[in-house]
């Protein structure tokens, strides 16, 4: 039993817990950030030690530490310090529950860490409990109608795309015997064509597994939730909710499609095309239906569910292409730190901006070049990222995914994304021109706190690294991308 | 390797405008000096350049000036960049316009800082187009000159500013967005994203991912709506008409020529096979750019939009002599992006003048005002003069070549028959030139004008720069075409 391979999530889970211990006894709410940010780094510090180490599986084959899901917690714990540095406004205006929220956000944390950990498939299923129960409450932490609204209904469909999944899970499951990932695909590998063909059972189990995880991807058709989950969240938790649980959602999908359905040949075929015609409608609905949104936060929600779109054309290659090529699998993971960081930005700008308007509505952000110019420069920079254009990181991210979808023969699907992401600049630039264009509604000049302009230059910095000299990054996705032991 | 002479020819400009930007307390005149300064060392370096530049006939297709250093490895990526006979006229041709474009935009007093910092990152992104030996350098460089565009038209612009600019975005971006298509199929069926080994090896020895056809046609397109090609150009009369003088300046003289450039260097000296047999069709829509382009021409009364439509007709010249497939032909289509660079920048930077002036932009209403402001009367002519071909203008030499090298072309048959069609352009072309000048200056002085202000010291200044550049190339045609040619003599 290798408990020091576990230590990461343990010392997350203890810091959560000291989080909610020492809300109780401390009216100096600043510690609690203090505390929250020293757990991630405390658990990213163990993180960053086992890279490059072999891969190696703990609890009966149930958790893999292999450099795939080592990448992917680095990029959650990242993901969850800039949420957390980027609450520390919009947290201060509670009354009360501030320990809850900061510990609720390390919790769901430390559900994505698993996830993209896990090759067992009821322990998918509890990591994936584990961080959208916490979400569920954070959705609804305002407590106004609106986000009482996003709440339920994140808990009610969220609660039927689980029971969709665990239906799937026992499918795949009665079909061959097994929970387990490697086992799962031992066991279909060793049995003939015939069979698998014969029953429907194993297609309609992974038919419902995309359903399930397509929820949590925000993928169309299973996307209903978006919107209005978006717009009524606190709009840190809806950053959140737009990248780690969106990460989390893909490193899941990777893990099992890859490791369980990934040959033979025409199984990884199907799901991958499977993959490719959620993708195309994905992105082209996504973004036809954000031109006409009005308030900021919906746009960016349809907007995720068309990058969501972009992301999947990484799924459909790594479907089609033969098991042994990492391209689809490093071009996704690219694709994925990019976008954090580009969505998170642009969601730390609006959470500045909209918390001195008090309005979520395009039109308020009238002449906030004026008023707030690195704003809105930051805010142009995460939306120029979003449209695909350099020198932002959105523009590599695009590069490398559609170069692998090319070399895998879906030229179809790469021609259907850039013309999507023409469509995309239309409405990413409205918010762009309404900034630097529109005349101010006053003069007053929209401050940031320093939380928010340190984590602000953290997302724009890397918006830019990645978008000059993504060299190191790649390498970083190559060798994570590699190293899968189920 | 030395001193890097080109990429500090493409980065100046963008250090600029980092400085520019974000260095606070600048005052108005500061700015104006700082992107002065920092458009004219680009400018000398590259005149340097292009003293040096070993023009022996055993430097066909030498890439000179090279500098190569590993950027992506995980793609295979190079931050690659060199001149050849083919991009350093152009690189000088941007450069130079970059310089006056700041001159040009001196009288400019809304949002200063914006609009120069802007304008020098779009110089930067042109620059960098033309120095570009990467695939991936060259589209980066291609995509980023759009936001700066998008900023410069929509917020200094006159009249449909925004719609102008999102129509001019939307455009770019469906030709970028099939250029990246294609460049991607290339990437994959040759595994390299090297320019200079794409030129040399050409595609023979691989099997590509889909037909060559329709690669050639993917990047193709792109460049078609930048060039722009009749049907593609309906972007071209709206971005012009609406942008500030400067920025029609840049978006006619550079920013065009990146489709032309395209073209060669990649449809042309890739795929010379899909280029022979498709020449025909390419050949006709390059005489219907021009004719139509002219007739349109012929019907404008707003000042601006009709320089803007001469320009589909003259990229029209540009098209016919890259697909006439000659050597001669193409290295009149070269030579001809150069001179319409400087010809249209002239023109647009004098109309801008006279709009500036007298405040009014329509043809019926002005008049007369060759006495008012003879000296931009003077410069304008011959601006005019040498859009329509006249000989010792630059024009004249940069068509000549078009036409001998496709009249005498063998790769399309009956091509005689259309070089013939595009001659008749020339004379739509002396046609609206004419009666423009003729309503502008000339009939007798109207009073409402009087009084109006002719060029200043600065103004004459960046004429004459127009002017010398326009007359010594038109005399003395070889000072380029002996360049030019090193570039061209590998495409065909």
């Amino acid at each position: 039993m290798n408990l020091e391979l576990f230590i990461p999530e343990l010392s997350l889970a203890a810091f959560a817990i000291v989080v909610i211990l020492l809300d109780l006894f401390t009216r100096r709410k600043g510690l609690l950030v203090a505390v929250s940010l020293a757990g991630l780094v405390v658990s990213a510090g163990f993180t960053i030690a086992m890279w490059g180490g072999g891969s190696q599986a703990i609890f009966n084959n149930m958790l893999a530490v292999d450099n795939f899901a080592l990448f992917f917690k680095l990029l959650f714990l990242g993901i969850a310090a800039l949420v957390i540095l980027a609450s520390v406004d919009y947290v201060s205006k509670f009354a009360r529950f501030r320990g809850e929220y900061y510990a609720l956000v390390l919790l769901s944390t430390l559900g994505m860490m698993l996830m993209a950990a896990t090759a067992e498939l009821i322990a998918i299923y509890i990591a994936l409990e584990l961080t959208s129960i916490s979400l569920y409450i954070l959705a609804g932490f305002l407590k106004d109608p609106k986000s009482t609204e996003a709440s339920l209904k994140y808990l009610l469909l969220g609660a039927v795309a689980s029971a969709v999944l665990l239906y799937g899970m026992a499918l795949v499951f009665g079909f061959t015997g097994e929970t387990q990932l490697g086992e799962i695909a031992r066991t279909i590998q060793a049995m003939p064509p015939q069979a698998l063909l014969a029953s429907p059972a194993l297609i309609l189990g992974i038919v419902l597994l995309v359903a399930g995880f397509g929820f949590k991807i925000a993928a169309v058709p299973f996307h209903m939730w978006v919107p209005d989950v978006y717009e009524g969240a606190p709009t840190p938790i809806t950053a959140y909710l737009s990248v780690g649980s969106k990460a989390a959602g893909f490193a899941i999908i990777l893990r099992v499609f890859y490791s369980a359905f990934g040959l033979p040949e025409w199984l990884s075929l199907d799901w991958g095309l499977i993959f490719a015609v959620l993708s195309a409608i994905g992105m082209t609905l996504g973004n036809v239906v954000a031109i006409s949104q009005t308030n900021i936060k919906r746009m960016l929600g349809y907007s995720s569910i068309a990058q969501a779109g972009y992301l999947m054309v990484g799924l459909a290659t790594v479907g089609l292409s033969p098991a042994a090529d990492i391209l689809g699998r490093s071009g996704l993971l690219f694709f994925l730190a990019s976008y954090a960081l580009t969505n998170l930005g642009a969601f730390i700008a609006i959470i500045a901006i909209s918390g001195k308007l008090n309005s979520d509505l395009i039109d308020h952000y009238s002449g906030m070049g004026k008023r707030a110019p690195l704003l809105a420069l930051a805010l142009t920079l995460c939306l120029i990222s979003l449209i695909g254009l350099p020198p932002a990181a959105g523009f590599m991210a695009k590069f490398y995914i559609f170069s692998g979808a090319v070399h895998h023969g879906l030229l179809w699907l790469v021609i259907i994304a850039v013309i999507n992401s023409v469509i995309s600049a239309y409405y990413y630039l409205r918010v762009v021109k309404v900034m630097w264009l529109g005349q101010p509604a006053s003069a007053e000049k929209v401050p940031s706190s320093p939380a928010l302009r340190v984590a602000l230059s953290i997302s724009c910095l890397g918006v830019l690294l990645l978008g000059v000299i993504p060299g190191y990054i790649m390498k970083l996705a190559e060798v994570a991308a590699r190293m899968f032991i189920f | 390797m030395g001193f890097n002479y080109l990429t500090t020819i493409i980065f100046l400009p963008v250090a600029g405008a980092i400085i520019i930007a974000f260095l606070p307390n600048l005052g108005h005149r500061c700015i104006k000096r700082l992107a002065a300064v920092f458009t004219f060392i680009p400018l000398a370096l590259s005149v340097f350049l292009f003293c040096n530049f070993d023009k022996s006939l055993g430097a066909a297709g030498v890439i000179q000036f090279g500098e190569k250093v590993s950027w992506i490895p995980a793609i295979n990526a190079f931050y690659h960049v060199g001149v050849d006979g083919l991009s350093l006229p152009l690189v000088i041709l941007m450069t130079f316009l970059g310089f006056l474009v700041v001159l040009l935009s001196w009288k400019i007093d809304l949002r200063l800082r914006e609009y120069f910092a802007w304008l020098l990152l779009l110089e930067t992104s042109i620059l960098g187009v033309f120095c570009s030996l990467d695939l991936l350098l060259f589209f980066l460089f291609w995509e980023i000159e759009i936001i700066p565009m998008y900023f410069l038209i929509s917020i200094w612009g006159t009249g449909r500013k925004e719609y102008s600019a999102i129509k001019y975005v939307v455009y770019t971006l469906f030709g970028s967005a099939m250029m990246l298509a294609g460049i991607l199929s290339l990437y994959f069926t040759t595994g390299s994203l090297s320019m200079v080994d794409l030129a040399q090896s050409g595609l023979g020895s691989f099997t590509a991912v889909i037909p060559t056809v329709a690669i050639f046609f993917l990047l193709f397109i792109g460049f078609a709506i930048k060039l722009p090609v009749f049907p593609l150009h309906t972007w071209l009369p709206d971005a012009h008409t609406d942008a500030p003088t400067a920025v029609s300046v840049v978006l006619a003289g550079g920013l065009l020529k990146m489709g032309g450039y395209g073209m060669i260097r990649l449809c042309v000296t890739i795929f010379p096979q899909v280029a022979h047999s498709y020449a025909p069709i390419l050949v006709a829509l390059a005489v219907v750019s021009v004719l139509y382009g002219a007739a349109v021409t012929m019907r404008q009364t707003d000042l601006k939009r009709l320089i803007a439509y001469s320009s589909i007709s003259h990229m029209g010249y540009v098209l016919l002599g890259i697909f006439a497939l000659s050597q001669v032909s193409l290295t009149g289509a070269a030579l001809q992006m150069f001179s319409h660079g400087f010809i249209t920048g002239l023109l647009f930077a004098m109309a801008g003048l006279v709009m500036h002036n007298v405040d009014e932009r329509d043809l019926r209403k002005l008049g007369g005002l060759a006495r008012q402001m003879p000296i931009i009367a003077v410069i304008f002519s011959i601006g005019g003069l040498a859009a329509l071909g006249l000989p010792t203008t630059s024009g004249f030499a940069a068509e000549f070549l078009v036409f001998v090298g496709s009249f005498s072309s063998t790769t399309v048959s009956g091509i005689q028959i259309y070089t013939i069609l595009a001659v008749l352009g020339i004379v739509i072309t002396a046609g609206y030139i004419l009666w423009m000048l003729q309503c502008i200056f000339y009939g007798s002085p109207l009073e409402k004008y009087d009084g109006v202000k002719d060029a200043d010291i600065l103004e004459r200044a960046y004429m004459f720069i127009f002017v010398a550049v326009i007359m010594l190339v038109g005399i003395y045609p070889a000072i380029l075409t002996d360049i030019i040619k090193l570039g061209i003599l590998p495409v065909v």
